[in-house]
């Protein structure tokens, strides 16, 4: 019985130690800084914005760590020795392991504006973070948020809620358009200005204002010169795995822990898993650092197996994601660029509300599925995932797209109008054979 | 529009002052001719009584009367005891001479109806207008302007509100086991009986000991799902209100007969008849579903599920549980609920309802058979087409009061492990009384014996009716909506949805779908879960979930940010439904151990 240590209780470092009390007898020790019991992070805005709190976003209840033997541990690693498998924490205690798991997790990104670290200026990625967010809001006249990826509209709907008046500053021309297709981007632009948040499109930061005390008054746009008063900055411009603190130990790192595909680091009996790990080998598509709760998870799971003996490579399988632009949801399956290459055709319809759309990418050549994109209408994620796996013809996808649908019941289907575009689009006659319906799907997975 | 939103509200609260004001407006005068009694000994006793007490031909407060009126008719009783046990006049029969304990209960709300006057009496439709009217308008002011919102789920705040928050484990203790001592204590003071409150009270303590002990969840104290800062006492509030009135609705109608004075014209419109207490229940009821029917419209009028589910429950109440009814007595034919079903129902088999059904001709009959089939067919066929929810979330009564009204306080349904533990134990356990009950009935309708295997029908009869009939589905059920979220009754007490809930765990298509691995553990799912299911821990798993308790309301579905969740009805699988289809992506199976 070895004992595994495990830095973070993030979504990784959890699901990691669940598997390996599933496949092994092994001690387990989980220390985090942050808070005493895994939280859903993803939940963080449901907490500020009152649908739920802070109790509610854990996904377990308190005495399940002790009845699984789970050895929790709140305090901060301050530094690893690595040759003699000791930890130091910041409370004095040290601990020894047999092995580690870094599932350290990110932090938000800064990138030396000046101004960023006065106060009333923050991201949004932890419990302490949320903690300062509600510090500032009472009596807040307007937050302005930097940077437009799910994050930041996340923190805009957050003060939005509470009828903060919020200016966000993006980058890009339109939202999120490095991540969507222009079509959707454009639509969630607009879904943005209609929930009267003031979206300046095509601006930068330039600097952060200090009030003579030490805290925000105001941010001065970069292009523009043009200075807007706030009470609170929210930095949100991503994300970088939270590594600082282990540079100059031996550990192999790029922007992330490299690992190996069973997520071994360059040391042994040191793994690394979840926002923190940077894979060196990556599948075709994927990226190296990919700071999301579900590859974090399925690294937990992976990772589980190879300390329990029982080698696996890390298999992310085919991308898959999923968002809320407040009130839109998204969902995507598979390669959805925001810039068709050449070897790939894409379908798209629109609602004319423009709150909905579906969007089907296949191959120009072979004409096989690849990707799916939606917007406010739910697929099925084994549906489309096997579709594109088995490298299903469009046409053939067309026929039965009915069976990808997740609606709830009596919500419209608007699969024969994506089928009508088709048909237009190459002067066919495909016709829509499969509504939406569980039955079908089960005999599909038969 | 925030203003016309505080106008609303300030109209919503001054209805309901004026209607809990309206109690003690007005006043009683018992005369020799005004009692509405007609056995002539009785009326002989109670006057004789009430001149020795010195009220007759006084003025009294309708509250101060209720007391006063109670003690004339226990000493005409008294006086009517002694002269039988001198010897009755010749030719009267014990029963109609002597006044037995429930006929003083009778006599009560007749005397304190027929003796009352005042502006209740002479204006109902005014104050009709300046409570229920008001009261509609209020809310009708607050809720409609929420339709220019943007359409989408709209939970922003319910933690910060004092009404919707909750309350601390310990002040929500301090609601439940008085509720559960005092119901016994009064259960007790008011059957003369001791045993079934010492059986009640020993099945509590039987099922505390299970959980915690057999069961392990002593040491699972659930900090999870109970309020951890601080109580919202605008719920206490609210709480304490609806629990009043309750009990005064179930065990002390005498004091809210001016509010049933007040609805006299209302049924008389409708079936010609003078108002009771359950025409009154009814039509709060009617007005309650169908106003926060239309806050559930604006809240999910972008969810058609949710909007066809509101539409059926606001129809069923209206129609099945309050018009029909009222029409048919207006036709000279029993009272009867179409949409009520045994043992939910729970008088269906006794003896008056089976006489009285089955001797109102060919609709009575019909009546009685629809009834016996809904249960027997219905029930189990339906269910195993589309799951409980066709009833609990479409059809039912309790149901259409808790997706209404109870909607705002769904979150506070206690969704620990331990919570589950004694819900099964308890919701079975009513089941099983009903059953036994209902089977003392029946032997005693058909045999004439009242006994069976030392159990007596008729107190358990009327145990049960008090317990569970008014105490648990009334009191608990709906005036714990604040305290411990809005389908507590549904949840851990009505055998209805128990033998439902049995069908749709063990023979249903019905389930609900999780949606590969989307997950995100976020727990909104859970957190407005009103039947305290953890969604989220199967969802995370990517299993499906079948829950006997799932009443299929859909919001766990509507309210999940990542589109995991779908109500569905499949063929394929019945038998195998629960099964891990799928989980995180690498399962067990799909590992290959590297050499
Ligand atoms: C607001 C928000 C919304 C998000 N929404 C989504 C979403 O919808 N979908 C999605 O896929 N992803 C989402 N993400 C990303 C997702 O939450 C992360 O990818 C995921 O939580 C990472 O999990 P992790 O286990 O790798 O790390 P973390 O959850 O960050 O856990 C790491 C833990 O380790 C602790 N720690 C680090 N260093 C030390 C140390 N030296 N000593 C002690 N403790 C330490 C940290 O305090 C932290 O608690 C969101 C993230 C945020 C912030
Ligand atoms: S609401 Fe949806 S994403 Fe959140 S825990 Fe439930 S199923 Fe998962
Ligand atoms: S599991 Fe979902 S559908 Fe079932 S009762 Fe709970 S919230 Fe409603």
């Amino acid at each position: 019985m070895s004992h595994v240590v495990i830095i973070g209780n993030g979504i990784s470092g959890v699901t990691a130690a669940r598997w390996i009390r599933k496949l092994s007898d092994h001690r387990i020790t989980i220390i985090s800084s942050e808070s005493d019991h895994f939280f859903s992070r993803t939940a963080l805005m449901y907490i500020y914005m009152g649908h739920m709190r802070y109790e509610d976003t854990k996904p377990y209840e308190d005495w399940f760590w002790k009845k699984n033997r789970i050895d929790l541990v709140k305090d901060h690693v301050s530094s690893i020795d690595f040759d003699k498998k000791q930890l130091s924490c910041q409370s004095g205690n040290e601990m020894h392991y047999d092995k580690l798991i870094l599932a350290l997790g990110s932090k938000s990104n800064k990138f030396g504006w000046p101004g960023q670290d006065l106060k009333g200026v923050g991201g949004l990625y932890s419990l302490q973070d949320l903690e300062q967010m509600e510090a500032y809001s009472p009596n807040l006249k307007r937050a302005v948020i930097v940077g437009g990826g799910l994050i930041g509209i996340e923190m805009a709907e957050m003060f939005h809620s509470r009828h903060i008046p919020v200016t966000m500053l993006v980058r890009e021309a339109s939202y999120w358009n490095n991540i969507l297709p222009p079509e959707e981007s454009e639509m969630i632009s607009q879904h943005i200005k209609d929930n009267d948040i003031d979206l300046r499109l095509g601006v930068n930061l330039g600097e952060i204002k200090d009030d003579g005390n030490g805290t925000a008054k105001s941010v001065i746009v970069k292009e523009t010169g043009e200075e807007i008063e706030c009470g609170y900055v929210g930095l949100t411009a991503g994300v970088s795995p939270n590594v600082g603190w282990l540079k100059e130990t031996g550990l192999d790192i790029g922007r992330g822990i490299k690992v190996n595909v069973h997520l071994e680091t360059s040391i042994k009996d040191v793994y690394a898993i979840g926002d923190c790990a940077e894979q060196s080998q990556t599948q075709p598509g994927r990226r190296p650092v990919e700071a999301i709760w579900y590859t974090g998870r399925m690294m937990g799971e992976t990772v589980a197996y190879n300390i329990c003996g029982k080698p696996v490579s890390y298999d992310p399988g085919l991308w898959f994601n999923s968002a809320k632009f407040i009130d839109i949801e998204y969902q995507v399956y598979g390669e959805v660029p925001s810039k068709l290459p050449d070897d790939m055709k894409t379908l798209f319809w629109k609602h004319a509300d423009g709150d909905k759309s579906i969007r089907i990418n296949y191959d120009s050549n072979t004409s096989v599925v690849r990707g799916f994109n939606l917007l406010g209408i739910r697929y099925r994620h084994e549906v489309c995932e096997k579709w594109i796996l088995d490298k299903t013809p469009i046409e053939s996808v067309l026929t039965n797209l009915g069976m990808a649908n997740f609606d709830p019941e009596f919500f419209k289907e608007y699969e024969q109008e994506l089928v009508n575009i088709y048909n237009q689009q190459e002067n066919k006659n495909i016709q829509l054979k499969t509504k939406r319906g569980l039955s079908k799907v089960l005999s599909f997975f038969k | 529009m925030k203003t016309i939103q505080y106008i609303g509200i300030g109209l919503f609260i001054l209805s309901l002052l004026i209607f809990t004001a309206i109690l003690g407006v007005g006043h009683n005068e018992l005369k020799s001719d005004n009692l509405g009694i007609t056995n002539d000994y009785h009326r002989a006793a109670i006057i004789t009584a009430a001149n020795e007490s010195g009220v007759l031909d006084k003025a009294q407060n309708p509250l101060a009367s209720v007391a006063s009126i109670k003690s004339i008719l226990n000493k005409a009783a008294e006086r009517l005891d002694e002269q039988n046990a001198m010897g009755r006049p010749d030719g009267v029969a014990e029963w109609d001479f002597r006044m037995g304990s429930w006929k003083i209960e009778e006599y009560t709300n007749t005397i304190v109806s027929n003796t009352a006057s005042g502006p209740v009496q002479d204006n109902p439709w005014l104050f009709f207008f300046l409570t229920f009217g008001l009261a509609i308008i209020g809310g009708l002011l607050f809720i409609l302007p929420k339709f220019s919102e943007h359409a989408g789920i709209k939970h922003n705040g319910i933690y910060h509100n004092s009404l919707t928050r909750g309350l601390k484990f310990n002040v929500k203790m301090a609601f439940l086991i008085p509720a559960i001592i005092g119901t016994i204590v009064y259960g007790f003071l008011k059957l003369q009986n001791l045993f079934w409150p010492l059986v009640t009270l020993g099945l509590a303590l039987l099922i505390s000991y299970l959980v915690f002990y057999r069961q392990n969840s002593k040491d699972n104290t659930p900090q999870r799902h109970s309020c951890p800062v601080n109580t919202g006492w605008l719920g206490v509030i609210a709480g304490v209100y609806l629990i009043g009135f309750y009990i005064l609705l179930y065990w002390a109608p005498a004091y809210i007969n001016n509010w049933v004075a007040m609805v006299s014209p209302v049924s008389e419109m409708i079936s010609g008849n003078k108002a009771s207490r359950w025409f009154l229940y009814g039509l709060m009821y009617t007005v309650i579903v169908i106003v926060m029917g239309i806050r559930m419209l604006t809240k999910y009028r972008h969810n058609k599920y949710q909007r066809v589910r509101t539409y059926s429950v606001m129809f069923f109440q209206t129609a099945f549980a309050f018009l029909i009814p009222e029409i048919l007595v207006k036709l000279n034919q029993p009272w009867f609920d179409f949409k009520n079903i045994w043992p939910l129902d729970y008088d269906f088999f006794f003896s008056y309802n089976i006489k009285e059904l089955s001797t109102s001709g060919g609709l009575g009959i019909f009546m009685l058979v629809w009834g016996i089939i809904l249960t027997i067919v219905g029930v189990p066929l339906i269910t195993y087409f589309f799951g409980k929810r066709w009833y609990c979330s479409w059809v039912c009564g309790c149901g259409g009061l808790a997706e209404t009204m109870g909607d705002p306080f769904r979150q506070l349904s206690d969704k620990s492990l331990r919570a589950w533990k004694y819900e099964r134990f308890i919701i079975h356990g009513v089941l099983l009384a009903a059953v036994i009950m209902t089977t003392l009935v029946l032997y005693h309708y058909f045999t004439g014996k009242t006994n069976l295997l030392g159990l007596n029908s008729e107190n358990v009869k009327s145990w049960y009716g008090f317990l569970i009939g008014a105490g648990f589905s009334g009191v608990v059920g709906t005036g714990f909506y604040p305290i411990m979220g809005n389908r507590v009754w549904c949840r851990f007490g009505c055998p209805l949805a128990a033998y439902l809930g049995l069908v749709q765990k063990f023979k249903s298509r019905f389930r609900i779908t999780t949606n590969g691995g989307q997950c995100i553990s976020c727990g909104n799912c859970s957190t407005y879960c009103e039947m305290g299911i953890d969604v989220r821990s199967y969802a995370q798993k990517g299993q499906d979930i079948v829950r006997s308790s799932c009443v299929g309301c859909g919001v766990c579905a509507a309210v999940c940010p990542r589109g995991v969740l779908r109500l569905e009805n499949g063929s394929e699988d019945v038998g195998t439904r629960t099964a891990e289809l799928r989980t995180v992506h690498i399962t067990e199976d799909q590992i290959q151990v590297l050499s």
